[in-house]
């Protein structure tokens, strides 16, 4: 049952992805890319991730993918109207590189099976919000804090960096 | 029984799709999309090597990353805009202006 679970939340994600890259319509391309990140938070709940599929929802597929719609219907972009209308050799080289990296990692995850450890049997209890925020706010304290200053910084750089025009002439 | 290799897999695969995406497509926009893909990639291998391992700061290391990513997002459209009020478009072929 969590097999064929496993499958068809896979096919969705790898579809998605693939319908995304080859999509020539940009609004399009980011609405795939939300049914990627939903189908990945389903593999998080299967892998008893709980709080970060919950997080993948929220931030991924809510927040951040409206900020790329905002941005793609603020700038009007236009579709790619010459992508695939003939053969390049570009895209041979791209599909070639992406075959050679998928093939690295094959064999590197070939190279290093069973050698993962023994499972505790609390396995369920590892990702829930409890789990995670008793590691996050003792542990992880000062990273914590660090990512608020991250935050603050990059909302006041992108404000300077978004209101800057260059003056021509 | 799921075995970890399958979500490797799977992480492989969506990186390598968004590698492609990254060297094909010309659209600013949609590069960018592609780099997310790629970190989310990653993220599902983190993740399945946390709850396979039975240790939870792989998971906290996701949370960071996912903090890190929306801060990148924030700025990289930042910049995306700026480029577009100068230039008028966001195809990266013709964004020229530091190439010699």
């Amino acid at each position: 049952m969590i097999v064929y679970l496993f499958i068809l939340l896979a096919v969705l994600a790898i579809a998605s992805a693939l319908a995304m890259v080859i999509n020539k319509n940009v609004v399009n391309s980011a609405l795939f890319l939300v049914i990627n990140m939903v189908s990945l938070a389903g593999i998080y709940l299967l892998l008893n991730a709980q709080f970060l599929a919950v997080i993948q929802i929220l931030v991924y597929a809510g927040a951040i993918m409206v900020l790329f719609l905002f941005v793609i219907m603020l700038l009007n972009v236009e579709d790619e109207e010459k992508l695939f209308d003939k053969f390049r050799i570009k895209y041979f080289l791209a599909f070639v590189l992406g075959a050679a990296v998928v093939g690295q990692i094959f064999y590197s995850i070939a190279g290093v099976t069973n050698m993962l450890p023994e499972i505790s049997s609390n396995m369920a209890e590892i990702g829930t919000v409890e789990a995670v925020g008793d590691v996050l706010f003792t542990k992880y304290l000062l990273p914590f804090e660090m990512t608020a200053i991250l935050l603050t910084a990059a909302v006041v750089g992108a404000l300077m960096v978004a209101q800057y025009k260059i003056k021509k002439g | 029984m799921l075995e970890i290799d399958w979500f490797l897999g799977l992480s492989a695969i969506m990186f390598s799709i968004g590698i492609v995406g990254v060297l094909i497509r010309r659209n600013a926009v949609v590069i960018f999309m592609c780099v997310e893909l790629m970190l989310n990639a990653v993220n599902l291998s983190l993740v399945s090597f946390s709850s396979f391992h039975g240790n939870i700061d792989g998971q906290i290391l996701v949370f960071f990353a996912l903090a890190v990513a929306a801060a990148e997002a924030v700025v990289g459209l930042a910049i995306i805009i700026a480029i577009f009020r100068n230039n008028l478009t966001v195809d990266v072929t013709e964004i020229n202006l530091l190439r010699w």
